[in-house]
């Protein structure tokens, strides 16, 4: 009777019309996908995109150019070149990421001291040529500029987690 | 006037040369259009399936996209490789192409609608698309490429696997209708679906699709192409307009094909129901709906189910098609002569 049984379920073509029946209620379900460039997903406050350079609110840059995000970059993106400025305090004369090195660990905004190099939430910044992502102090402090509004509700959000 | 422009159109050589150009271009571009959004709906149906959009940029609901597509198959460059047989290697997709249309010469869209009329339209029909095969192995052996010689061969060798018992399930059809005439044969089902073949010979149905389905490389038969282990199988040194032409005539290959099968178990041109009308256009309308519902399934098979293994396909092929089709033709004949419903003719 069980080989009976599995006979007629094999020449009744049973699990391939299960399978199919299947497939179509799946068709009629609601799609799972995000209209990309139309619909974009939810961020968190962590998400680590295009760097910037922030300013203080009295438009000093905050890179005291001490190098620690130099020293920790795992890729060896950054290069930063420092003098003192004309009244005395340390800033950077050069700061570059290159960013088809970077990896986008965020270790360079963990080790900034002042919170100047950041992971902004930008990640459209695809580029024609390779060497529009070789980014110097210019391109990094007007991102800073540009995002700072979103860096700094970030920043305030992950605050009680660091 | 118009007696004169009828005289030339039906007597001259001219005119009569003018009236089958016409009758050609009236069902190719048509059918191209069919085959430019068959491959739409594949991807629209597949992503339904999967949960994703499918096309949906270019043009309302992506309906532009199989256009765009194809204007970038023709701005792409034709690459020949320098090891393949170059002549052969055009001609390959050529061949695949132009099997897969002239087929069409035969269909019946309607009553009387049909190109060449000729009483031996399924053997045309059979040896037509035993033809293609040619196309899959001369692009497989020109190429001069391991994985476009490994596809073709197993293309080669399961199109002819499926061709024989697709030849029995026609010789079926025929012991019912007692013609090869594929006019008649769509006139033998007249009046209402209880009346099409698909009921009473199901199993050929259901094997005739199968084998459809082998014959036109689609899954879960489209082994000779698959792209884990073959790259694209015969297709895989192909680009540009040759690789459109292998994929015009794969798609027209399959639309004929459900033509066929709608053709021979779903009744053609006619309506559904006995009191829908089925003359002129409305025939042609039935006939497209019929074909849409079979390409939907192709598709749906092709979301559905998942490849199968070559000793699988051949087993399948050899050891059950064959014979379930032989003893179907031999009950089929038996009850046709001992139930006194052998068809004159």
């Amino acid at each position: 009777m069980a080989s009976l049984d599995r006979v007629a379920r094999s020449f009744l073509l049973t699990e391939i019309v299960v399978g199919f029946l299947l497939t179509l209620k799946y068709m009629f379900k609601p799609k799972v996908t995000v209209n990309y460039p139309y619909e974009k997903g939810p961020l968190g406050p962590r998400f680590r995109g295009e760097h910037a350079l922030r300013r203080y609110p009295n438009g000093e840059e905050r890179c005291i150019a001490c190098k620690l995000c130099e020293a920790i970059c795992p890729a060896q993106a950054i290069t930063i070149e420092a003098e003192p400025r004309d009244d005395g305090s340390r800033r950077t004369t050069r700061y570059d990421i290159d960013m088809t090195k970077c990896i986008y660990c965020g270790f360079c905004q963990e080790a900034c001291p002042v919170d100047a190099i950041v992971e902004g939430p930008n990640f459209e910044f695809s580029t024609e040529t390779r060497e529009e992502l070789m980014y110097n102090k210019d391109k990094l402090l007007a991102n800073g500029d540009r995002w700072e509004g979103e860096l700094a509700a970030n920043l305030h959000a992950d605050a009680a987690y660091r | 006037m118009y007696d004169v422009v009828m005289d030339f159109l039906l007597h001259h050589w001219l005119g009569q040369g003018i009236v089958i150009l016409f009758q050609c271009l009236a069902v190719t571009v048509p059918l191209l259009v069919a085959v430019a959004y068959m491959t739409y709906v594949d991807r629209k149906v597949w992503g339904s399936i999967q949960l994703r959009r499918g096309p949906n940029v270019v043009g309302p609901f992506g309906l532009l996209q199989p256009f765009a597509d194809g204007l970038k198959l023709m701005l792409k460059e034709t690459i020949v490789p320098s090891s393949a047989n170059g002549i052969l290697f055009l001609i390959a997709p050529i061949i695949t192409f132009l099997t897969a249309l002239i087929a069409w010469a035969v269909v019946p869209f309607s009553d009387g609608w049909v190109i060449a009329n000729i009483n031996v339209g399924i053997l045309y029909l059979f040896a037509i698309s035993s033809l293609g095969v040619y196309g899959v192995i001369i692009a497989g052996w020109a190429s001069n490429s391991k994985y476009a010689f490994l596809g073709a061969l197993r293309s080669a060798a399961q199109m002819v696997s499926y061709e024989v018992s697709i030849g029995f399930v026609l010789i079926t059809v025929l012991l019912c209708v007692g013609s090869l005439n594929l006019t008649k044969v769509v006139l033998a089902q007249s009046g209402g679906f209880w009346h099409w073949y698909f009921l009473p010979l199901l199993p050929m149905f259901v094997i005739y699709f199968v084998s459809s389905l082998a014959e036109t490389n689609r899954t879960p038969f489209d082994l000779p192409m698959s792209e884990a282990e073959l790259v694209q199988g015969f297709q895989t040194e192909y680009s540009s307009m040759p690789f459109a032409l292998f994929f015009l005539g794969e798609y027209a290959n399959m639309i004929l094909l459900s033509a066929l099968g709608s053709i021979l178990f779903l009744g053609g041109w006619m309506a559904p129901l006995p009191f829908l009308p089925s003359h002129g256009g409305w025939g042609v309308l039935w006939f497209a709906l019929k074909i849409a519902f079979l390409l939907f399934v192709f598709s749906w098979t092709k979301g559905t189910l998942p490849r199968y293994r070559y000793d699988q396909l051949m087993r399948l092929g050899w050891k059950v098609f064959l014979p379930v089709s032989l003893f179907w033709v031999v009950l089929t004949a038996a009850v046709l002569q001992f139930g006194g419903w052998v068809p004159k003719s």
